[in-house]
């Protein structure tokens, strides 16, 4: 039985006194792919937010090996390094080239040799198919290329726990296919990753378990098969339906 | 043109300009130090000191630098704070840009996203570094036009000087034009020192600013 | 509280003799900027013409000015034009040239910028609709860049008002050296007048312009 790496219970998250996220348990194994789904505004990118304490939370724990990761509380900046996160926007820092976006942090914040830090940088870039684009600046470079930068970044940290909010949503079609291909990739690996996206097909293909979110409450929770093929509940067929298309019959006036 | 009469008050005018821009220079450092720490106030909001630096904003920006001059001059000396008028200079320069540079810093600080502090943070940043690495380097390139505009605001602005009796170029071209009624001549030379002055600076701001949004700005 | 002198001005005539000081003022700006405005607005529409000779002139015409003082020009206009053409100006008309001059330069870069600003697609989109090019500039394109333009109008009469204080250099009687006469009058009855004149004339200055930043930060916020 692998380590429990997240174990997150009763999270409770308020905004102006709505209930964002209510009463939401989830554990993550080490090893684990986790997906999670669900239609927009069901607080599935603030769940991501809240892991990475972005958000302070209502009520509820939320705990990496054990510790507890609360906004403001003294020892988070060390617990962030062990949960890397990509966001949709990429975030790259526009002022300074790929290579120094990789290493800024494993160098400044990890303290770790500057030239070692580097050599794996460029591995990693040639890994994702990047390695000419090492002294780029991020403007210069395509949507995809920099979400697969903003990908090896967060790895360069070597994180516990990788953090995925919607990272294709806002990418050009052709170009997804080669962001999800690293993931696909990180997967294999056996990288413990919580991945939240729209790629139904994608979801199938790389979780472990597929976990369903509708209205800031955990609805669903199974093995992708599972659940695509026979959703349990009446808001997860509702939500599938949405990604299926009917023959449209042509009618002649 | 009288060149002659050019030559021999050649060097009236050079160190006439050499205090404009010593003057100029001294009090944009100190409007700059002023900016800053006005700007660091409004962006972290702090209590009290925002309201303060929000009215000395307002005051600062919607008076002449002329009045305020003449207020600190032939004011304050009334309630006990006497000064030169070199450092007069300075502090009205000081007063004005103060509130320019601060808008200036405020609008770069604030063009930076709040998700690039967060993604800055979700690599184990603290918040000093977050300032350091990621929010200062792309303010600063946000706010160069408008710094640079600042600098060449201020150094126009020092051309009232002369009015608290600083012997500046204004001055100089005044007093040359009512002694020898050389009026042609002192107002070429005029307009050539200012130019002297204010085109390099301009010059240099331009490329500064091509640079910085060559070196990775404006998706 | 010690005396600061500004018991002068609720003396005879001095409150109001200021405040016509700053009408002076104020009427230098406002017609100046009421001759700006439009010269700004064509000189602003040539400068986005293809001809380079013309964008040349207008350009070096733009920078100069732009980058001279002001009271640089107002000495330009008020001592060297009344030596080379001979002519006697007054220092309130020597003003209100210099302030038109460089109202025009400063609108005409707002009306260049405004209409550079509006993207190429918008005269495209309206094309696609089936607008004429008159139909396009007068339903698309102006009402966008005038909304744009208010603001920064706006900030540009603020500028203005201020700059009407150097006025004083070339020997027009406004606001600042109708102080100056009154301080330089009650100087042995009330030798603090300095600060409370000054200070008034502070203030002045202040209503004179505040309510100008606020309208047209009030506008950009609500346009933008």
């Amino acid at each position: 039985m692998a380590e429990t790496l997240l174990k997150i219970e009763n999270l409770t998250k308020e905004y102006e006194g709505q209930k964002i996220l209510d009463g939401i348990h989830l554990e993550v194994k080490k090893g684990d792919v986790l997906v999670v789904v669900g239609p927009s505004g069901c607080g599935k990118s603030t769940l991501l937010r809240c892991i990475n304490a972005l958000e302070p939370i209502q009520g509820g724990t939320i705990k990496l090996q054990g510790m507890d990761i609360r906004k403001g509380s003294k020892n988070i900046t060390t617990l962030r390094q062990k949960i890397g996160m990509v966001f949709q926007s990429y975030e790259l820092f526009p002022h300074l080239t790929v290579i120094d976006n990789i290493t800024l942090a494993p160098v400044k914040v990890q303290k770790r040799d500057k030239a070692e830090v580097r050599k794996e940088a460029m591995e990693l870039l040639a890994r994702v198919g990047l390695a000419d684009k090492a002294k780029s600046y991020p403007r210069q470079l395509s949507g995809g290329q920099k979400q697969r930068v903003a990908i090896v970044r967060a790895l360069c940290m070597h994180p516990e726990i990788l953090l995925f909010d919607e990272v294709t949503a806002a990418l050009d079609p052709e170009m997804v296919r080669e962001v999800l291909d690293v993931m696909l990739d990180l997967a294999k690996q056996g990288k413990t990753m919580l991945i939240v996206t729209h790629e139904m097909q994608f979801a199938k293909a790389v979780a472990d378990k597929v976990i369903f979110i509708d209205q800031g409450k955990i609805v669903e929770e199974a093995a992708p098969e599972e659940f695509f093929e026979h959703p349990k509940t009446e808001r997860a067929k509702q939500f599938l339906n949405v990604f299926t298309f009917e023959q449209v019959e042509h009618h002649v006036e | 043109m009288n060149w002659e009469f050019i030559e021999k008050y050649l060097p009236m005018y050079e160190k006439a300009a050499l205090l404009t821009v010593k003057i100029g220079i001294v009090g944009i450092l100190f409007a700059i130090l002023v900016g800053l720490i006005c700007a660091a106030v409004q962006y972290y909001k702090v209590p009290v000191l925002r309201w303060i630096v929000a009215v000395y904003v307002e005051l600062s920006r919607n008076t002449p630098l002329l009045v305020q001059l003449f207020f600190i001059y032939y004011g304050f000396p009334k309630i006990g704070i006497r000064m030169s008028a070199e450092l007069c200079g300075v502090v009205g320069l000081a007063f004005l840009g103060g509130s320019y540079m601060a808008e200036s810093f405020r609008s770069g600080l604030e063009s930076v996203e709040p998700i690039q502090s967060e993604s800055a943070i979700s690599l184990g940043m603290n918040s000093r570094q977050v300032l350091g690495y990621v929010i200062l380097p792309q303010a600063m390139s946000t706010s160069i036009p408008a710094f640079v505009a600042n600098i060449i605001f201020l150094l126009k602005e020092t051309s009232v000087f002369s009015a608290i009796s600083l012997m500046d170029l204004m001055f100089t071209a005044k007093d040359l034009i009512g002694l020898y009624y050389k009026t042609t001549e002192s107002l070429f030379l005029l307009v050539v020192f200012y130019l002297l002055i204010l085109l390099p600076v301009s010059i240099i701001g331009s490329l500064v600013e091509r640079r910085m949004r060559y070196a990775g700005f404006g998706d | 509280m010690p005396d600061l002198g500004i018991d002068v001005l609720f003396k005879g005539t001095n409150m109001l003799r200021l405040l016509q000081g700053l009408w002076v003022a104020m009427k230098i700006s406002i017609v100046s900027i009421l001759i700006s405005m439009p010269l700004g607005i064509l000189v602003g529409a040539l400068m986005t013409v293809k001809n380079k000779v013309v964008k040349a002139i207008f350009r070096v015409y733009l920078e100069f000015i732009r980058i001279m003082p002001q009271l640089v020009l107002l000495f330009i206009v008020y001592f060297g034009s009344t030596r080379a053409l001979g002519w006697n100006l007054s220092g309130e008309v020597a003003s209100v040239i210099v302030f038109v001059l460089w109202g025009t330069a400063e609108m005409g870069d707002l009306v260049r910028g405004a209409l550079i600003s509006i993207p190429k697609h918008q005269y495209e989109s309206s094309e696609a609709l089936g607008l004429s090019k008159i139909q396009t500039y007068l339903y698309i394109i102006i009402p966008q860049t005038v909304r744009r333009l208010i603001p920064l109008s706006i900030n540009l009469i603020t500028r203005m008002i201020k700059t009407t204080s150097l006025v004083l250099m070339i020997g027009v009687v406004e606001m600042l050296k109708v102080a100056q006469q009154i301080i330089e009058a009650n100087r042995m009855s009330s030798p603090n007048a300095a600060f409370g004149v000054f200070l008034v004339v502070f203030v002045l200055y202040f209503f004179a312009c505040w309510p100008f930043s606020v309208l047209a930060r009030v506008l950009e916020k609500k346009w933008n």
